[in-house]
């Protein structure tokens, strides 16, 4: 029995190393990082390396910087995670219908995306955006309005990212959507139309209700996701323009990997950890909620 | 087919509607096979044109030869292999472990594991690197594959899948004699072979598209991969769109053919993964 578990423990040693090294390790030492004054002098020499307590947390909640990246991220996050599902739950309810041909073909087509290389896709979408000849200004054009300079204008080139991010992401919460009304029973439906309910009335009353955990639980593993923001800025805006796609990610590189202020680094990383902590737990709440109260 | 069907307008708007969504997933990838294989110059013109006027494989040749973009391309086989390889074993010897094995404290580690799930790799990041460093791994392949050897994700599914592996199997093969390691070898890991397709085929587009780690680990030009080196040759010929839209079909060609290929355990593990 002895030797048993000695052998259960080789199993799993290796990866509990890796990721106990690897990870769980750095992440403490992140913690203990951010209360550092850790720069460019104690990467030269660790005898600079001084305990500075709060003093990261309390210079990056004064840097303007800080706070532009974090409404960028935001920005981000609200304008692409509801559009991102809802695009994920339209398809997932057309590829359902049994209206719906060649099927197969579909789901593979709006899935593609998802398995690219997402610094090659954004080079592609960067020349799609170009202002004199992509062709996102050439439909517009088609359409009677004047040529939008998406990455170049403060204004568009949020937008114009998530429009990539949203195009890059939505097939995987498709697949996921799919699953899930595959398990609605029909009876539900049948017993709807013999009630006399439309098309409509059935989404509404039986899809929607019927997918609420899946949906819940996709909109904040999507959320999660989408607060990591930074190579859809790296490589098709460099955080530009005027710093309106710094992310707080990219503010993280920038800080760390650029500056080499890697104490100030980790304090906007456990800054940006927090936050997806508290709105995730917040949703997963008014969701439980709400289905407590839909059930009740 | 059936006409009465074909006719029927709410068929007519569904399928119509999915044609639209094909076209604009698929549309920019077929656009940069298309822009890919035009003239220098040609992509740089209103309206944009749809296909190449003579088509032409200079910027491959150009990518290649000039740019050096198959070292880029080895050196990204090379990370992504050995991730591949190295988080396949570690990953199924611990699901499986967690799944059929008994150890003391295995029920509370694994419950701290999941719940590690939440913490987002890039807080660790810069201590990672200093260790990394320490370690005279930065700038190495080693460097971008040793965080990736084993993951959490990963071990969860092999644990939801290798709960399935009757115990009487195993119990058996015990009472026959077999030792643990033989009883893994031969009898568990072919039982579990749809997961381990599942989980190679994660592991290799993971990291075979994972950007900001290999961009803060390799400084070293030579042994960038290939998002990394896409990512600086961007900055570099931002005017030379069908130079970069051959870089781009270089770069995603191999994933997505492999998930073409074996799409149906893509799926299944994203199905598998998301009922936690």
């Amino acid at each position: 029995m002895k030797t048993r578990a000695l052998a259960a423990w080789m199993f799993a040693a290796p990866a509990l190393a890796v990721i106990g090294l690897f990870f769980l390790l750095p992440v403490l030492a992140g913690l203990a990082l951010s209360f550092t004054d850790f720069d460019l002098y104690a990467l030269a020499d660790l005898r600079n390396l001084r305990f500075a307590g709060l003093d990261n947390y309390g210079h990056v909640l004064q840097m303007p910087l800080f706070w532009r990246s974090l409404y960028n991220t935001l920005e981000f996050v609200v304008l692409g995670v509801p559009l991102s599902i809802a695009l994920s739950l339209g398809c997932a309810v057309l590829l359902q219908s049994p209206l719906a041909r060649f099927k197969p073909f579909f789901r593979t087509a709006l899935f593609a995306p998802v398995v690219t290389t997402l610094v090659a896709v954004a080079v592609i979408w960067r020349y799609l955006l170009h202002t004199r000849y992509g062709v996102v200004n050439a439909g517009l054009g088609a359409l009677g309005i004047g040529p939008v300079d998406w990455l170049g204008d403060p204004r568009w080139a949020m937008p114009a990212i998530v429009l990539f991010a949203v195009w890059k992401n939505f097939g995987a919460n498709m697949i996921i959507l799919v699953a899930a009304l595959q398990a609605i029973p029909d009876e539900l439906y049948e017993a709807a139309r013999m009630d006399g309910a439309g098309r409509w009335a059935q989404f509404r009353h039986i899809t929607l209700p019927m997918l609420g955990p899946t949906l819940l639980m996709v909109s904040v593993l999507t959320m999660a996701g989408y607060f990591q923001l930074f190579a859809e800025p790296y490589v098709m805006t460099q955080g530009g323009p005027v710093q309106s796609t710094v992310s707080v990610l990219y503010l993280m590189y920038e800080e760390g990997f650029r500056w080499w202020n890697l104490g100030q680094a980790s304090a906007v990383a456990f800054c940006l950890f927090v936050l997806m902590v508290v709105v995730t737990q917040l949703m997963l709440r008014l969701g439980r909620r709400s289905e407590e109260a839909a059930s009740a | 087919m059936n006409g009465k069907r074909s006719r029927d307008p709410v068929a007519i708007a569904v399928n119509g509607l999915l044609a639209v969504a094909a076209l604009f997933a698929l549309g920019p990838l077929l656009w940069m096979l298309s822009v890919s294989l035009m003239a220098t110059g040609e992509a740089s013109t209103y309206p944009p044109p749809l296909l190449p006027q003579a088509p032409t494989l200079q910027h491959y040749r150009d990518l290649f030869a000039q740019v050096g973009l198959g070292r880029y391309f080895v050196n990204s086989l090379v990370v992504a292999s050995g991730v591949t390889v190295l988080s396949v074993l570690f990953n199924v010897m611990a699901g499986y472990a967690f799944a059929k094995l008994h150890f003391k404290g295995r029920e509370p580690l694994f419950k701290a594991l999941l719940a590690a799930l939440v913490i987002p790799g890039q807080v660790a990041m810069m201590p990672l690197f200093l260790m990394l460093k320490g370690m005279g791994l930065v700038n190495s392949w080693a460097g971008v594959i040793v965080p990736g050897m084993a993951g959490i994700f990963g071990i969860f599914l092999v644990r939801q899948y290798a709960r399935s592996v009757p115990d009487a199997l195993i119990e058996a093969a015990r009472i026959d004699g077999a030792g643990e390691a033989r009883i893994f070898f031969q009898i568990v890991l072919p039982l579990l072979k749809p997961v381990v397709v599942t989980l190679a085929l994660f592991g290799f587009l993971g990291s075979w598209n994972d950007f900001m780690w290999p961009l803060i680990v390799l400084t070293d030009g030579q042994l960038q991969t290939l998002p990394v080196a896409l990512a600086s040759l961007s900055r570099e010929h931002v005017q030379d769109n069908e130079l970069m839209m051959a870089g781009s079909v270089v770069t995603v060609l191999p994933v997505l053919v492999l998930f073409l290929l074996l799409q149906r355990h893509y799926m299944q593990g994203l199905l598998m993964g998301s009922v936690k």
